[in-house]
């Protein structure tokens, strides 16, 4: 687009691009680079050892192997969730889907600490199962159960929402052409959508995964706090930083800042593959439609 | 194999997309539905393939019912308007998809899919294709290969939505002589929606004319077009004249001037309108008024390759008639604005004005 | 998930219509699946909280939703979120116009870079704009001379709020930005409207729902937010003290309906503001089909 703007009607005065590119950057510099920065340089400031200390201590890899249990359980489930969601909204008609849809976006909507006081309330001691609960020797809540179910709430929305736009700009010609060539369900979905939605699938998984082990509010309702036990990794930074162990606390915070920054990464790629690949389709068939008026005639006949 | 429809009836919410519809094609015939956008065309084509299910009435294939085989089961090739190659897949996985996907105990081995494969690719004359993606192809190539694609499987019935409607004039001509063409060599059971007239007229055995969700018309294409059943067909194919008018004693008055057109058995009328085509109609210059004919005013005359076009205003009403005929008379060629002449309707048909619905 | 229970007709509520089976397979399993699913983790536990907060008179949680401390809290949440929100509607458009439009080195990591919120743990962001913001750190240090103090005050959370809500006008702009024809403009150039004008009355309009989805997103997601805001607010009653930390305080200490009454209060927060963001997205919708 940019490259496009070479018409000088279409362009604002020179001082005005550098005030407003200048405007931008330092906003973005001053929110996203400079705290981005500060985390692996308070991490590392201690040097290795003191880094290499705090991400392996007994807590933190025990906070490190919660953390990948919960994620585990939930982004797997999150991901079926999200497929069968868009499937059933894309590719069928009903009424209500525009309420479904709304529903899907809702924990995005709620606060945190509310999500996590929501299953309080229903796993909880005084919640409505909690006195089935404690009969049958079950704990859901402060215990891993409960950080799990939080954490599958707070990121249900991000594989479907991924997906649902998607898969509806593609419509269901594919699958139409599929199933009337006699493929089955499960071929029509493993041959010809899967391939066609496996990008937005990818990078709806890599930000549930990334948003599941970052979870913060809603985990420290349910958890409890139990030092090696409930801790997951942003509520032992929280532990650690409040106990005054910045070094550790921004240990233990560049990891999860690194697998934000994969995951961004991952998204351009994802990002520059489909628009490389769509740029590719409309190319192609530009260079190739005088080709073919002459290919047309040329065709050997049989 | 032969094609029933029988009395189907589909909505979509308030729209009613198919009202009542039956339909008969015959083994090996090719037909076009031709109707305008909203027609239920399309619905009714999806129907018959089991894309869609209709709300009530019967799908019959070769006199068994239909209705309840999901469309995986029912062998029919479905075309899509946008070809639906599957994008990941080369010309040659495309078009041996039908195949691989057969339930291992009926699935050709290897070999026979690669043969299967290579004949259907010759058939369509792009085997040279094979190996290329559906994004190095360009439309007209699409097509042949969903065609292919859509063969592959050995369809009793060939159902095609729109199948030139995407391309460019030039290769949609080229194409649809070539479809007959294999249509004649193959003598599957196809049906094809389409917009555009001619395209239905050039490649159909017979045209099934549609609007809002009903049969209009349905016939050959040389008998739709010279004896249009309604006001809707005359419309809808090929150009028209519309003169309002009232009929009295069998013949029919145009503003006060009686003309006689010759159509037998007419009753009385107060209002009624008379559909004539441009290039029925004979042309004589002069004020002299005969029985038969009627008066107008040459308004603008223009030449087409070997047509003369008069656009002319009856004197009676002030409708504006237009006219085609042949060039090469220097009595018609020499005709300018303001000149009077005589027109008289040959073939014309007369009916009842639409009702406000 | 076992998948012989699921219902393989439509659950009631979201009938198909009549015999419009869709040639498509999988419906009655995949919506089953997706209803049970969301009836379990989502819509359940919101039911829970409603009867629970039932469990008082509504002049009793009147009471507990409109006691000073909740205002107080309020005030920060909502005014706070409100102008995190529009001050990232308008740099937001800024940053959207100049990555959509100018070509400068380091373009595509600095567009890539946007997405940090969305991906970064809150608590990770929180410790980090604390360590900037405190008087000593790398920015606060700055504004400690001039008495100005940012960490531990309303402007801290602010600017928590700001960061956390940055992706969003930014990403829902852009997409907008990039489809806008330049023959609109050219067309306004060459009816004699000057640059700021074509602004002003061309492109600003068009922007507008974009802007407003943006904004309300922001807002929804920053009302909410916990984790980046308490490392930075300092957590002082009727100062520093949002609502969902003040949540989290009537649970420490055991007063669930008090909890209940508020999260009734943002869950409602929280419907009626994606009510707002659905019928905004419905705008922004038809208006660009219109252009």
């Amino acid at each position: 687009m940019a490259a496009a703007q070479k018409n000088l009607a279409l362009r604002e005065p020179v001082w005005v691009q550098w005030l407003l590119t200048t405007v931008a950057l330092a906003f973005l510099v001053l929110f996203l680079v400079i705290p981005l920065i500060t985390v692996f340089y308070e991490a590392f400031r201690q040097g290795l050892g003191v880094y290499w200390a705090a991400i392996t201590e007994p807590d933190a890899q025990s906070a490190i192997r919660l953390t990948l249990l919960t994620v585990a359980i939930a982004v797997p489930i999150n991901t079926l969730f999200g497929i069968a969601a868009a499937w059933a909204i894309t590719k069928h008609r009903f009424r209500g889907k525009q309420f479904l849809t709304t529903l899907i976006d809702l924990p995005f909507a709620v606060s945190p600490i509310v999500a996590g006081l929501i299953y309080l309330l229903l796993y909880g001691a005084q919640g409505w199962w909690g006195g089935w609960l404690i009969e049958n020797d079950l704990r859901v809540v402060f215990a891993v159960p409960g950080i799990v179910l939080v954490i599958m709430f707070g990121t249900l929305p991000f594989v479907a929402r991924e997906l649902i736009p998607h898969m509806q700009e593609q419509g269901t010609d594919f699958e139409e052409a599929a199933v009337s060539l006699g493929a089955s369900g499960l071929q029509t979905f493993f041959k010809v959508t899967l391939p066609a939605i496996k990008w937005s699938l990818l990078y709806g998984i890599i930000l549930c995964n990334a948003r599941a082990m970052g979870e913060f509010g809603a985990v420290t309702v349910v958890s409890g706090n139990i030092r090696g036990e409930t801790n997951t990794m942003p509520l032992h930074v929280e532990v650690l930083y409040n106990e005054y162990q910045l070094a550790a606390a921004f240990a233990v915070a560049s990891l999860l800042a690194g697998l934000a920054l994969v995951t961004i990464v991952l998204k351009t790629l994802i990002e520059w593959k489909t628009e490389r690949d769509r740029r590719l389709d409309e190319i192609s068939f530009q260079a190739h439609y005088e080709a073919s008026l002459q290919a047309q005639k040329q065709d050997p006949r049989p | 194999m032969s094609i029933a429809v029988r009395n189907v009836k589909k909505t979509f919410g308030s729209f009613h997309a198919l009202d009542d519809l039956s339909l008969d094609i015959d083994s090996g015939e090719l037909v076009a539905l031709l109707g305008p956008s909203g027609c239920g065309k399309t619905t009714l084509l999806r129907i018959i393939a089991g894309l869609e299910q209709a709300d009530s009435g019967q799908v019959l294939f070769e006199g068994e019912d239909a209705t309840d085989i999901h469309v995986r089961k029912r062998q029919v090739g479905f075309v899509f308007q946008h070809y639906a190659l599957f994008r990941h897949m080369t010309v040659f996985e495309n078009v041996a998809f039908g195949l691989k996907v057969r339930p291992r105990a009926v699935r050709p081995s290897k070999a026979e899919i690669a043969e299967r494969v290579h004949e259907l690719l010759n058939l369509v004359q792009l085997d040279w294709l094979a190996d290329r993606m559906p994004n190095q192809l360009s439309g007209g190539q699409r097509q042949r290969i969903a065609l292919a694609r859509a063969l592959a499987v050995e369809p009793k019935v060939l159902l095609l939505d729109e199948p030139f409607g995407a391309l460019d004039a030039k290769v949609r001509m080229e194409l649809r002589r070539w479809l007959r063409r294999l249509h004649d060599e193959l003598h599957v059971t196809s049906v094809f929606v389409t917009h555009d007239q001619e395209e239905a007229m050039e490649v159909s055995d017979r045209v099934v004319v549609m609007n809002r969700g009903r049969i209009e018309q349905l016939g050959a294409p040389a008998e739709i077009y010279d004896h249009p059943a309604n006001p809707f067909v005359y419309e809808f194919i090929g150009q028209v004249n519309k003169l309002a008018g009232r009929i009295s004693n069998g013949a029919v008055e145009f503003g006060g001037i009686r003309a006689n057109l010759g159509i037998p058995d007419l009753a009385d009328a107060e209002s009624v309108i008379t559909y004539v085509r441009p290039h029925e109609i004979d042309v004589r210059p002069g004020q002299e008024a005969a029985e038969g004919w009627l008066p107008a005013t040459v308004e603008t005359s223009s030449v087409a390759g070997p047509t003369l076009r008069l656009d002319t205003r009856l004197t009676a009403t002030g409708e504006e008639v237009h006219v085609e005929i042949r060039r090469g008379h220097a009595e018609h060629d020499s005709l300018r604005q303001g000149d009077v002449v005589q027109l008289k309707p040959l073939n014309p048909r007369v009916f009842a004005p639409p009702s406000a619905a | 998930m076992s998948t012989a229970v699921l219902p393989t007709r439509a659950p009631w509520g979201i009938l198909p219509r009549r015999r419009q089976r869709s040639a498509l397979p999988g419906f009655g399993l995949t919506l089953g699946f997706t209803l049970s699913y969301l009836g379990f983790i989502v819509l359940l536990p919101i039911i829970a909280l409603f009867i629970k907060a039932m469990e008082l008179s509504l002049s009793e949680i009147w009471d507990i939703a409109t006691e000073p401390r909740a205002m107080a809290s309020y005030r920060l949440s909502f005014g706070g979120s409100f102008i995190a929100a529009s001050i990232n509607m308008v740099f937001g458009l800024i940053v959207a116009w100049v990555l959509v439009r100018y070509q400068f080195p380091g373009k595509k990591l600095i567009d890539a870079l946007v997405d940090l919120p969305f991906a970064l743990p809150t608590a990770v962001a929180g410790i980090a704009l604390t360590g900037l913001y405190a008087s000593t750190g790398w920015i606060g240090q700055y504004f400690e001379p001039f008495g100005i103090r940012i960490a531990y005050t309303q402007i801290g959370v602010i600017i928590a709020l700001t960061f956390i809500g940055l992706p969003f006008v930014v990403r829902i702009v852009q997409p907008v930005l990039q489809d806008l024809e330049a023959e609109v403009e050219e067309a306004a150039a060459s009816l004699g409207a000057s640059r700021w004008q074509t602004f002003a009355r061309v492109l600003f309009p068009a922007l507008l729902p974009a802007l407003l989805t943006g904004f309300a997103l922001a807002f929804a997601r920053a009302v909410g937010e916990f984790g980046s805001v308490i490392f930075i607010a300092g957590n002082i009653p009727f100062d520093t003290e949002i609502t969902p930390l003040l949540i989290f305080i009537k649970l420490e200490q055991y007063d669930f309906t008090g909890a209940a009454a508020l999260g009734a209060v943002m869950l409602v927060a929280a419907f009626v503001l994606l009510l707002v963001i659905n019928m905004l997205q419905a705008w922004a919708s038809t208006r660009s089909r219109r252009a």
